[in-house]
């Protein structure tokens, strides 16, 4: 009988360049070791699961779709310290591939091959007015916390 | 049964296990992989993570003053 799989979950709240670098190598390298790996996106971490990556007015109502705009995705995500209006996401991306490191992206793309299993939560995409249509399609569901908690039991989370 | 190479010497934490499980995954029964790391953590984790996940270990050799050969079956 196979060993029963380690598990580990990230809340994904921020929607920070580094704070997704930090959870997409964790990710990754949890699921290369086999393990189980769950991420759940809040918040501004929804931002780093729009299918447009860049600025768009995606929601519903005015204000929402402002406030998407402003936000943006995958593509326009800030540095938590000395973002210098989105000079140094680039810099540090550029710097990353120079030395051979991953970067988002490319951490992105071998999270979903190695199977990680993206979850958006509901009540924020609710706030934001977007659905799951405006999330890439490795979103295998909109979720509220009830669910995630089940989804996490007997392993390691973390909140990034 | 099939011999393959891999050389992830380059690679960083975390595309040193993530190359290196796209690879396993794609061998048959009695294939085997040959992957050239570098020692300290790739070294320390890649043959552990390769047994927990059922591939057999044959070997672990130094061929270089920093690179490691390890030979994995599966």
């Amino acid at each position: 009988m196979a060993e029963k799989k380690k598990k580990l979950s990230i809340i994904v709240f921020s929607g920070d360049y580094d704070k997704a670098f930090a959870a997409f190598t964790i990710a990754s390298g949890a699921a290369a070791l086999n393990y189980e790996v769950n991420l759940f996106f809040t918040f501004f971490g929804l931002n780093i699961l729009k299918k447009k990556r860049g600025r768009a007015f995606l929601g519903k109502g005015f204000w929402a779709r402002s406030f998407g705009f402003l936000l943006g995705g995958r593509n326009v995500l800030p540095l938590s310290r000395l973002n210098f209006a989105g000079l140094s996401p680039v810099i540090l991306g550029a710097l990353a591939k120079s030395r051979n490191v991953a970067g988002v992206d490319e951490l992105i793309d071998a999270s979903i091959k190695l199977g990680v299993n993206f979850y958006a939560c509901e009540t924020a995409g609710h706030i934001l007015g977007l659905q799951k249509e405006d999330f890439l399609p490795e979103v295998q569901k909109v979720i509220g916390i009830g669910s995630f908690l089940e989804i996490q039991d007997g392993g390691t989370t973390l909140f990034i | 049964m099939t011999v393959t190479e891999l050389d992830i010497t380059k690679e960083h934490c975390p595309m040193t296990f993530v190359k290196t499980k796209f690879a396993l995954s794609k061998l048959k029964d009695g294939d085997v992989l040959e992957v050239f790391l570098t020692a300290g953590e790739p070294l320390e984790n890649m043959p552990r993570a390769a047994g927990e996940q059922g591939y057999k270990v044959l070997s672990i050799e130094q061929i270089d003053a920093d690179i490691h050969k390890v030979v994995i079956q599966k």
